[in-house]
């Protein structure tokens, strides 16, 4: 009952977060905002006993994405622009992608039930093996590294090959640095 | 922003205790929540957190970008060479068992090790990001705006 409650309020919380962002222009604010929106998050990670994933959101969702979005907006105008165009179709397929997904939803077991598939595949023996064999009692741990390496390898590969290609975009291969706003320069060839 | 006291002070409280904290998680991944993953985005974001107060140019001579870019490689091929070392050990790739003579001894080895590996990816990657976003000539832009 206090989790649920807790939830509620959490999810109002994001939600509120969510309208205030969609009625606000002005960058900063929602740069902000989206980051007060991963902490809140993270907050019901805690909630659903999903530390693991909480650290994260808190890291990267509200810390390192916040940080990047403020060195992003740097190079922007401090408001956005008003669109004037339709907003019918936008509009439409997030309603329906929307009640697509309630309706997914509503064909879960609900959570916390021991009779649900997914507690009855490998995960009895997971649970067991890894106390009493290899005496390791974060169980998440040991399926992350252990159990699923070859999938963790996988991620770990995918983070590096990110980086890479992410650093290869900003500074070339070559390690010189492309002028991101073209006005820039001619400014700077101006004052000389 | 190095010459606002509340924020240099602050930041140089938290510093020592964000690191420590990452270190907690990365090795005691196996007792309590965390792991590599979790440990390398809270080191990263010390060393952020630092940069942001205390420029870029004070960072880069903590973090060099150039060993920042290796340890992201050397992170990947730690995780990889744990497999091979299973592998050369008579198992299969990423078989701990395999890693020293008791098998429960061969999984605690493994995944330290492999949890230090992505740990080591993850926050080199984080931080080699920032540095080249934060680098982007934007001090340069700023200062030039500001003359």
């Amino acid at each position: 009952m206090a989790a649920m409650l807790i939830d509620l309020t959490l999810v109002g919380f994001m939600l509120a977060i969510a309208v205030m962002i969609m009625f606000s222009h002005r960058l900063f604010a929602i740069i902000v905002m989206s980051g007060a929106y991963s902490l809140i998050s993270a907050a019901m990670f805690v909630n659903l006993d999903a530390v693991d994933v909480a650290f994260t959101e808190a890291a990267v969702g509200a810390g390192f994405s916040t940080v990047l979005f403020l060195a992003a907006m740097a190079w922007l105008p401090a408001e956005e622009k008003r669109d004037k165009a339709l907003v019918v179709l936008p509009l439409l397929i997030c309603v329906v992608v929307g009640a697509l997904l309630l309706w997914g939803v509503m064909a879960l077991p609900p959570l916390g039930d021991p009779s649900a598939v997914v507690h009855h595949h490998v995960a009895p023996r997971y649970l067991a093996e890894s106390y009493d064999k290899l005496h390791i009692p974060n169980v998440v741990t040991t399926v992350l590294a252990s159990y699923r390496g070859f999938d963790t390898l996988g991620e770990t590969i995918v983070i590096f090959t990110a980086g890479i290609g992410v650093l290869l975009i900003l500074k070339g291969a070559t390690g010189r640095q492309p002028s991101p706003i073209p006005h820039d320069d001619t400014e700077d060839t101006d004052e000389k | 922003m190095k010459n606002n006291p509340v924020l240099r002070v602050c930041s140089k409280v938290l510093f020592a205790p964000i690191i420590l904290y990452g270190l907690y998680v990365q090795f005691h991944g196996d007792y309590g929540p965390g792991g590599g993953f979790q440990a390398g985005v809270i080191i990263a974001a010390a060393f952020i957190l630092y940069g942001m107060i205390f420029s870029l140019k004070n960072l880069k001579k903590v973090t060099p970008p150039s060993v920042v870019h290796a340890l992201m490689g050397i992170g990947a091929l730690i995780y990889g060479g744990v497999g091979v070392v299973a592998f050369l050990n008579g198992g299969e790739y990423l078989n701990y068992n395999y890693l020293a003579a008791d098998y429960a001894k061969g999984q605690h080895w493994g995944i330290i090790l492999v949890e230090f590996g992505v740990g080591l990816t993850v926050a080199s990657t984080i931080l080699g990001l920032f540095m080249a976003f934060a680098g982007f000539e934007f001090s340069d832009y700023k200062q030039r705006k500001r003359r």
